[in-house]
């Protein structure tokens, strides 16, 4: 990028690239704007024309929706703070040199590769199931009542899978951060006189931290619209029990076909991204310099 | 307190063995220098003193106590590393306090210690600064502060000066020297720069191949080596070697002549070498030629820095008859 010509050529050269993405971004943003104000329900296909504030006032007036905003928060701080710590945990452990370790990082990482419906169903069928699940018969046998996770907790059950989703990659991320720490320096606070704890405390998170950062970035962005796992297991419910945002635009626009007031939810949702995303940068964002 | 002991010390990873077998009496004050080629043991060495690498076999005794299976913290000693090491998101103030924190010294000692080592560091007016905010001489001496303020019984310097630029390192090498003029700790350092060697130690250990080759004051290892390899590897530039019946007239296997105990002459002497100067090196205050002498091969010469010689001169050298070292044919001195 020396001269001016080479910049005006790597600009041309990549503006069908950008161009494309602006157009992929824009239309359905301006689209869903658009419905957003309109008079448009499927069942009711001969109101149509200008809804004005209708379609806002009736999705934020609805109580689901602050049921929602709390279960988003919900989903996205517990599974936040579950892959954190453990993947932490996780990176430190597998940070030791041990037997067999290349094999173990591939194991740890694999539920990445899972996609999120299979993985629900997994966790639905094979674990949670209140019959038949892995974890009721382990409950049957110590003489427990087994738990009907997704009725009795069903935002809980969402999180832990959700978790169990996202773990590997928190692991993965800190994992570099962690073996990319000097030795040296680790030797020099051995030296220093710190024992294991401070050590972690005082050399080792510090050094994380950017890593984390990121870690917590890069979830939040993806948890603020976790579909798959809610529509395989609970649907959304009980009632709204488990019912997050996104969710609450699916069931508005599509499964009560109320186009208008889904659009509505959709620009909200958008909105409430943006102000999760402006305080997390304040929060964390320091982070990243330098 | 600060003597430090080794007895039949051996260290190896694995099948490799690093060091063989080494025992050292380093006495309380002193100041002693491993060196030797890179990859002869000497880091380990230092590192199986600190505690950083456990032991295969053999006794580390600190002010006559074994601390062989100590873990580093509890030996009482302080390491500079070669990367300096400093904690990166702490401030110069905390990085030399670190250490004071782990001990759990109060508030009021701590502040107290550190302002004397920045003083005697001449960092005071860099204690708020991050370590990326220093230059590398700076840096330098925050780890040296990190590791006065713990008043340790040794301190250890793992090849401390490799990452500064010449000028600098001619600085640092001073202010160490000084430093242990005024604390009087003993200190082991480690590198492979003879220069560093001669100039800071009281005592140096010449190292090849994880065993000790001599161990000894600098001018003791300058004037009386033990054998080829610490003849070759003490002096700069390094001791010519000759072999084969040149050798034999002064009934060993080999002999070595220092470059600076010649005569060089351009006209014709009695027994003297006759060669051809390829390079000559002028350093305005010495100058040092590459003589190639018939029969001998390769020779550096010594001499004043007024001389000059250009390539192709024939010149004739005269080997000091009292400076030359004899070596049979395990190269140990005769």
């Amino acid at each position: 990028m020396a001269t001016a010509q080479t910049r005006t050529l790597s600009r041309i050269m990549m503006a069908p690239a950008v161009i494309v993405l602006l157009i992929w971004m824009i239309v359905p943003l301006v689209m869903t704007l658009w419905f957003s104000f309109q008079n448009y329900s499927l069942i009711n296909p001969m109101m149509t024309g200008f809804a004005g504030w209708a379609n806002y006032i009736y999705v934020l007036g609805d109580p689901s929706f602050t049921q929602s905003l709390v279960n988003t928060l919900i989903l996205v701080g517990g599974v936040l703070a579950i892959t954190v710590i453990g993947g932490t945990f996780l990176a430190l452990l597998l940070d030791q040199p041990i037997w067999g370790q290349g094999i173990l990082r591939i194991i740890v990482i694999s539920p990445f590769f899972v996609m999120p419906p299979v993985a629900a169903l997994i966790w639905k069928n094979g674990f949670m199931h209140p019959g038949y699940g892995v974890l009721a018969h382990l409950f049957e046998f110590f003489g427990l009542e087994p738990v009907d996770w997704f009725n009795q907790y069903p935002l809980f059950s969402v999180v832990i899978i959700v978790a169990w989703q996202w773990l590997p990659f928190a692991t993965l991320i800190l994992l570099t951060a962690l073996q990319s720490l000097s030795e040296e320096q680790r030797e020099a606070a051995e030296m220093d006189g710190a024992n294991a704890i401070n050590r972690f405390y005082h050399i080792i998170l510090p050094h994380m931290a950017r890593s984390i950062t990121i870690v917590i970035l890069i979830q939040t962005i993806f948890l603020l619209g976790i579909f798959a796992e809610i529509r395989v297991t609970t649907g959304g419910g009980p009632g709204y029990a488990s019912t997050n945002i996104a969710f609450l635009v699916f069931r508005t626009g599509i499964l009560s076909n109320d186009i208008g007031a889904g659009s509505a939810g959709g620009v909200v949702a958008v909105v409430i991204a943006n102000i999760v995303a402006f305080f997390l940068m304040r929060a964390v964002g320091k982070n990243l310099d330098a | 307190m600060g003597s430090i002991s080794l007895q039949h010390v051996k260290k190896s990873f694995g099948e490799v063995q690093i060091i063989p077998d080494i025992s050292l009496d380093i006495k309380d004050g002193e100041f002693v220098v491993f060196v030797g080629p890179s990859g002869c043991g000497k880091s380990t060495l230092l590192r199986l003193i600190a505690g950083l690498e456990d032991t295969t076999s053999g006794t580390i005794l600190l002010d006559g106590q074994d601390m062989t299976k100590a873990p580093p913290a509890r030996r009482g000693l302080a390491m500079v590393f070669q990367s300096y090491a400093l904690y990166p998101h702490m401030t110069v103030r905390d990085n030399i306090a670190f250490p004071l924190k782990m001990a759990k010294a109060p508030k009021e000692v701590i502040d107290q210690k550190v302002e004397y080592a920045a003083r005697t560091l001449n960092l005071s007016s860099y204690l708020d600064r991050r370590p990326r905010a220093l230059s590398g001489g700076q840096r330098q001496r925050v780890a040296i502060g990190r590791a006065i303020v713990r008043e340790p019984k040794a301190f250890l310097f793992d090849e401390p000066l490799s990452n500064l630029d010449a000028a600098l390192r001619v600085n640092m090498r001073l202010e160490i020297t000084e430093l242990h003029q005024q604390l009087k700790t003993t200190m082991i350092y480690v590198t492979h720069d003879q220069v560093e060697a001669m100039t800071m130690a009281d005592r140096i250990v010449v190292l090849n191949a994880g065993n000790v080759e001599q161990f000894g004051s600098p001018l003791d290892l300058y004037k009386k080596p033990a054998n080829r390899f610490v003849a070759g590897f003490i002096g700069s530039p390094r001791m010519n070697f000759v072999d084969g019946p040149e050798a034999a007239k002064h009934n060993a296997h080999s002999i070595g002549v220092r470059p600076e105990h010649f005569k060089l002459s351009r006209d014709p002497l009695a027994n003297a070498w006759k060669g051809k100067v390829g390079v000559a090196e002028q350093l305005g205050s010495d100058t040092f030629l590459h003589v190639h002498v018939e029969g001998l091969g390769l020779m550096t010469i010594r001499t004043d820095g007024d001389q000059t010689f250009s390539h192709g001169d024939d010149v004739y050298l005269m080997p000091d008859p009292t400076r030359i070292y004899r070596f049979d044919a395990a190269g140990i001195a005769l």
